[in-house]
């Protein structure tokens, strides 16, 4: 067995209205920041692994996401990395 | 009748809605969430609060608690189950009901009181109330807003499951102004406002006691 690092990324589906990305946005206008088009507000979730292989621990963390991290209506995930764990 | 109200880390209307079943003329007790069955009741309430911080999403943890299988089944075999704001995220969360409810459109927590109109008397909570009848009700949550794909909304308005909608102003952003919905079986209802706040002239509004009187469930309606 060996330790992973994975990194996932779950964002509001981009057919929903993130009105926490809205927020920000108008917050970053009023800070002087110009030129912000557009800002989303995700999550990412890091995960330690105990897998025997990098694909093994890929898959756990994809069944993850699926099954708790993310809601399959509302929002996407992204599996970033899987890496062994420093 | 016999009425569970379940209770998970986290719930803070449970006792609110215990009182608003025992008021309505049944029997009610709580149920541990670690609990694997209902006790034998014929209605199971999820009540409003904020199961586990509302961490991760609110209701996506307690989806996963032991007593969820047993309203799974109960909801299955076509018996009653309601479940009020967070209750509703909860079965949102189990897919007992479809669609999800994230954050509201202007992102402040409402609590304040609101209207909603009933649309469909054909399941057991409104079937002591009359299509288009408008009831006052508080809402209180930050996680409201319903939002689903444009086919599970045109699905639910077709076939009649659409179960409230806000009028005279929608607090949360919700689609299509929708408050409260059904599964297909019709035996399952989630809403965002709390009948169980408005079961008592007391408090403002008794527009919510009737959601509790559920006679005819008993006889298997």
């Amino acid at each position: 067995m060996t330790r992973y690092r994975a990194r996932v990324r779950v964002m509001p589906r981009t057919t929903i209205l993130d009105p926490q990305g809205q927020a920000v946005s108008h917050a970053l206008g009023e800070l002087g920041f110009a030129g912000v088009a557009d800002v989303r507000v995700g999550r990412a979730v890091e995960l330690l692994l105990d897998a025997p292989t990098p694909d093994a621990a890929r898959d756990g963390a994809l069944a993850m996401c699926a099954r708790l991290l993310a809601n399959p209506v509302t929002e996407d995930y992204v599996l970033e990395t899987v890496e062994p764990a420093p | 009748m016999k009425v569970a109200v379940v209770r998970f880390p986290g719930s803070n209307c449970d006792a609110d809605a215990l009182a608003a079943a025992q008021a309505a003329g049944a029997e009610a007790e709580f149920v541990w969430h670690r609990s694997t069955d209902l006790g034998g009741a014929d209605v199971v309430v999820l009540p409003g609060g904020f199961c586990y911080g509302d961490y991760l999403r609110p209701g996506a943890i307690a989806r996963f608690s032991p007593v969820m299988r047993a309203v799974a089944a109960h909801a299955s075999a076509g018996r009653p189950v309601l479940g009020i704001c967070n209750g509703f995220q909860v079965l949102c969360e189990a897919q007992l009901l479809p669609g999800a409810l994230v954050r509201n459109g202007g992102l402040s927590f409402v609590c304040r009181m609101i209207t909603l109109r009933v649309e469909s008397e054909a399941t057991p909570f409104t079937a002591r109330y009359q299509q288009g009848q408008r009831l006052r009700m508080p809402v209180a949550h930050g996680d409201g807003r319903y939002v689903a794909d444009e086919a599970t909304l045109d699905r639910l308005e077709r076939e009649g499951r659409v179960v409230f909608r806000y009028v005279e102003g929608n607090p949360n952003g919700a689609m299509r102004d929708i408050a409260g919905i059904t599964n297909e079986g019709r035996n399952v209802v989630g809403l965002m406002p709390h009948p169980e706040r408005a079961a008592e002239a007391l408090l403002g509004s008794n527009d919510g006691a009737a959601m509790f009187a559920l006679a005819a469930v008993a006889a298997g309606v």
